[in-house]
């Protein structure tokens, strides 16, 4: 077991599965029962693969591990891949949520199984290569090949305006990301290199910083999403197809955060210091203003997307602090929203199955009919919340406790949305859950099956056992975030240090 | 001085081909078209192979002829082009009645133009090259004689290249009147010892305008989506193809060699017109039904792109277009060998919502293109991207940051088409049946497809080649 290079299993191991998907014939039930059990082993076995890194994983070495480096394209750039204490995290999950993906389209997706299998491996291997790549153009590479088959995902298999949200899906990212191209390029110009380690220990002017800062800026912010660009994901997760949202929030939004983490706060200090105000400001924006439009939403999915603009705001936030406790909350707090986002997706998957209305009047009183399931939403929902006791907590915690430190106000507003986030989960519970059950069309409703159980159970597991014990994360990512802070507040005191003597 | 003819060697074995198929077709007659037809593809594969194995340096005719790597990399493209597209072109010409063995002979004496082209080294044998590319041209364009829009076609074709010609010429003997040389070098070294005066810019000014005519660029663009919607499908397969590639490798030792040390007075030109035919490119596809018209406006899109990397002026540039040129030879063919297959009960159809549907009839075939389409939107991991990577790259090299964030948010908007047109194979439920493509045609587009995918993975023998191509320029 020396040797091997895990990363790179891990990340191509799905495309393994797309050939033995190529290799089914027919279009009956056998054989899409064939296609749901190749690609359910492939993902399964590639999270069990993906443990190994967690194994391996060193998280006193605040470094890049499991190194992997060979030259590409002619030696102007390199298949460069590891993982460190801020990406470990992010693969993990990705292996971790993608059987769920594949067990909630079970029965859901009947037309086009094939394709709609290979989209979701193609996509996995997409994501896991964001996070493992150390190479800038190998990074773009998988960041924007993405868009594909995501692309293709919520056109083919999504809901009644499924080509205006893959349209606006794929253009809004596409225009975010060319734009992060050409800061690329100019960076790669600058160092001389296009290594994502080199590049960490480069200290780019300050002319450069700023309008590399804002090219990514307008990549990572559109992906994340932030206010005011976050208008495609209401409509691309409304009509994706359930797996497809959960993919969606949970981790190809995690890209626009790990993008801040990994690129412009290490390479660009001086600029994130002085667009820290324009960034406290659009976070404080997007966790109250889109906490209050959830609050207006009739569409079950568009309030749990409106919220998961909301949470992202926390997580800008608590990057942009520039101390531990705001970065390490950033990091828990996507880690758990990416479980919990998705987990409350499949759980409006479940109920979307069987009624096939989204409409949140359409539904009360489920508790009496579906117990199982009013259980697991519950959790989910405080969880959402930030109830202490849930992993939802220890993100809003910590990046709330770091944004306090770094700016009184900042924590004084962003707070509040912790109140109004009780506000629409709570409200929407009542609402779904409870109450008396007295819509004749609910009256044969049924509770989870045993499909559905197996995804909903681990997923309260974990996010009770986050809540309770969120050691694992935070202290995988501890090292490299010390690691980070020194080197962005070092840089910080020099310049100011200088500005300063220059008076 | 001695005439050593062996550097111009597989030019003058494709003319002599030419010729030998010429007297066939004329003493055999019609159904001579099949030997004809696979003697021009066997003639241009024997060129092809000379122009790999034959000298690697070496001038002939005085030094007006030269080869070099930058002459290899754009004749074997041109080769490549010209053989794919009578390859192609058979079996619709045999099925649409425009079946002529005069067809192949004149795509090779077109062919033997634009290899002068690529090795011109001397505005007289530019314009030797360029001619005899083009009125082999012209004639293609109306080959389907009896059809209105072919004919349309041609005639427009001719009367604009004969009017941009005209420019060129007007151009060159200006440059030959301020410098007193004909040769690039020594007008090189002339503009290098006694500065640019103002005559010479006019004469500047006159050539590009005549070259921007050639490959399609704007404000020089307005007969490209007519000739290609004209002429016949298969014949628009090869225009969008090898003379793009000639004409803009002659662009690129006009500017380089000759003009290079008047740089900063070419480069404001090329600067607009790559942003003008990037824009136009992007925002006039959005409109188009007709596939042969649209691809004609991402032709003219892809131009531009191809001239960013000119703009920069560097090596690194003009690799960045060699690669961009390789690239979009490929991905054209591949979809224009589709385009040609677009057939419903055996007769030809241009919509682009024929295509609705296709990922449920053809599955394979479907991919493909979708995968064709991305890489012409320039996504990753899709060769595509990777040539406008290395235009970008040099553009930004240059600290051309207007245009590459122009040409990027052409790019965008380009995208817009593309995807449409994957939306409809994909989204949409299926229009009536398409008929299987033919064998030929399922090889070229299954290749240009895989070439797509596998980039990513083996791209480094073509990016190696292409540096090595514009090194030899600098």
């Amino acid at each position: 077991m020396g040797n091997w290079p895990v990363l790179t299993i891990v990340t191509f191991l799905p495309l393994v599965g797309v050939l033995f998907l190529a290799l089914v014939r027919g279009d009956d039930d056998v054989a899409k029962r064939n296609i749901r059990v190749i690609t359910l082993i492939t993902t399964v076995v590639t999270f069990l693969v993906s443990l190994q890194v967690w194994g391996r994983f060193d998280p006193s070495n605040p470094g890049f591990q499991m190194v992997e480096k060979s030259t590409w394209l002619g030696g102007l750039f390199n298949y460069h891949m590891g993982v460190d204490g801020i990406s470990v995290a992010f693969v993990i999950l990705t292996a971790f949520l993608m059987p769920f993906c594949i067990l909630a389209s079970w029965d859901s997706v009947q037309t086009r199984v094939k394709e709609y299998m290979i989209a979701f491996l193609v996509l996995e291997t997409l994501m896991i290569g964001v996070f493992t790549a150390l190479d800038l153009m190998l990074f773009y590479v998988f960041f924007e090949a993405g868009l594909i088959p995501m692309f293709i995902i919520i056109g083919v298999w999504g809901g009644p305006r499924r080509v205006y949200a893959s349209f606006k899906f794929f253009l809004y990212t596409l225009l975010g990301s060319v734009l992060m191209l050409i800061a690329m390029l100019a960076m790669y110009y600058e160092a001389g290199t296009a290594d994502i380690p080199t590049l960490l220990g480069h200290n780019f002017p300050a002319t450069l910083q700023t309008w590399a800062f804002l090219a990514f800026f307008a990549s990572f912010a559109v992906k994340m999403p932030m206010w005011p660009v976050h208008t495609w994901l209401p409509d691309a997760h409304v009509e994706a197809p359930t797996a497809g949202s959960v993919i969606l929030a949970g981790i190809l939004l995690k890209m626009g955060g790990y993008g801040f983490l990994r690129f412009s706060l290490p390479m660009f200090p001086l600029a994130s210091e002085y667009f820290q105000p324009m960034v406290f400001t659009l976070s404080i924006v997007a966790i109250v203003y889109t906490s209050l439009v959830a609050l207006a939403q009739e569409d079950i999915k568009k309030l749990i997307a409106y919220s998961s603009v909301a949470h992202m705001g926390y997580v800008t936030m608590g990057i942009f602090t520039f101390n531990a406790a705001g970065l390490q909350g950033a990091i828990f707090q996507m880690v758990s929203h990416g479980f919990v986002s998705g987990a409350l997706f499949l759980s409006v998957g479940v109920i979307y199955d069987r009624m096939h209305t989204r409409d949140i009047s359409a539904y009360g009183g489920l508790v009496n009919r579906m117990p199982w399931y009013a259980v697991a939403f519950l959790v989910f929902t405080m969880a959402n919340v930030g109830l202490p006791g849930t992993s939802g907590f220890v993100g809003e915690f910590l990046t709330l406790l770091g944004a306090y430190r770094a700016n009184t106000w900042v924590a004084l507003f962003a707070a509040t949305g912790v109140i109004l986030s009780a506000g629409y989960a709570l409200w929407l519970l009542a609402r779904v859950m409870n109450g008396k059950l007295e819509k004749p069309s609910l009256a044969g409703i049924l509770d989870l099956d045993w499909r559905e159980r197996i995804v909903v159970v681990p997923l309260v597991l974990v996010t009770i056992f986050y809540g309770v014990y969120p050691a694992p994360v935070l202290n995988a990512s501890e090292a490299s975030v010390q690691a980070l802070v020194a080197k962005t507040q070092a840089v910080l005191g020099a310049a100011a240090k200088v500005a300063t003597l220059a008076n | 001085m001695t005439l050593d003819l062996m550097p111009a060697m597989p030019e003058i074995l494709l003319a002599i081909g030419a010729l030998a198929l010429l007297m066939v077709g004329v003493f055999v007659g019609e159904k001579s078209v099949g030997v004809v037809t696979w003697g021009a593809v066997l003639a241009l594969a024997v060129a092809l192979v000379w122009v790999l194995i034959g000298p690697t340096a070496a001038s002939a005719f005085g030094g007006t002829f030269v080869v070099d790597p930058f002459s290899t990399f754009m004749k074997v493209l041109a080769l490549i082009g010209s053989a794919v597209a009578i390859v192609l072109s058979a079996r619709p010409a045999a099925t649409d009645h425009w079946s002529r063995f005069e067809y192949p002979v004149l795509v090779m004496l077109a062919t033997v133009g634009m290899m002068a082209m690529i090795s011109a080294n001397d505005l007289i044998s530019l314009y030797l090259g360029l001619e005899l590319q083009s009125l082999a041209l012209y004639v293609v364009a109306s080959i389907d004689r009896d059809n209105l829009k072919s004919t349309e076609a041609g005639l427009k074709y001719f009367v604009l290249g004969a009017l941009s010609s005209g420019m060129l010429l007007y151009g060159a003997s200006l440059l030959y009147g301020f410098t007193g040389h004909t040769g690039f070098p020594q007008i090189a070294a002339h503009l290098k010892a006694h500065g640019v005066s103002l005559g010479l810019v006019f004469g500047l000014v006159f050539v590009l305008a005549g070259l921007a005519f050639k490959i399609s660029a704007v404000p020089f663009h307005m007969w490209t989506p007519d000739v290609y919607e004209g002429s016949p499908t298969a014949v628009t397969a090869f225009f969008a193809g090898a003379p793009k590639v000639a004409a803009f490798a002659l662009v690129i030792r006009v500017v380089a060699e000759a003009l290079g040390p008047a740089g900063h007075n070419w480069q404001q030109i090329v600067v607009f017109i790559a942003f003008a035919s990037m824009a136009l490119g992007a925002f006039a596809g959005i409109g188009q039904t007709n596939i042969k018209r649209l691809m004609a406006y991402s032709s003219i899109g892809h131009m531009g792109y191809a001239l960013v990397g000119l703009a920069a002026g560097t090596a690194q540039g003009i690799a960045g277009v060699s690669i961009y040129l390789a690239i979009y030879l490929v991905t054209t063919l591949g979809t224009f060998a589709l385009i040609l297959s677009m057939r419903r009960d055996g007769k030809a159809v241009e919509d682009i919502a024929d295509l609705a549907g296709l990922s449920r009839s053809q599955p394979l075939v479907a991919f493909g293109l979708s995968m064709l389409l991305f890489s012409l939107a320039g996504i990753p991991p899709l060769a595509g991207f990777f040539g406008k990577l290395y235009v970008f790259l040099a553009a930004v090299e240059a600290k051309m940051y207007v245009l590459a964030v122009l040409g990027v948010l052409a790019s965008v908007v380009g995208a817009f088409y593309y995807i449409r047109i994957v939306k409809l194979i994909y989204f949409d439920e299926p229009a009536a049946e398409l008929d299987r493509p033919s064998i030929e045609q399922k090889v070229v587009f299954a290749l240009a497809s895989i070439f797509v995918l596998v980039f990513v993975f083996a791209g480094n023998g073509l990016v190696s080649a292409a540096n090595a191509a514009a090194k030899s320029l600098f």
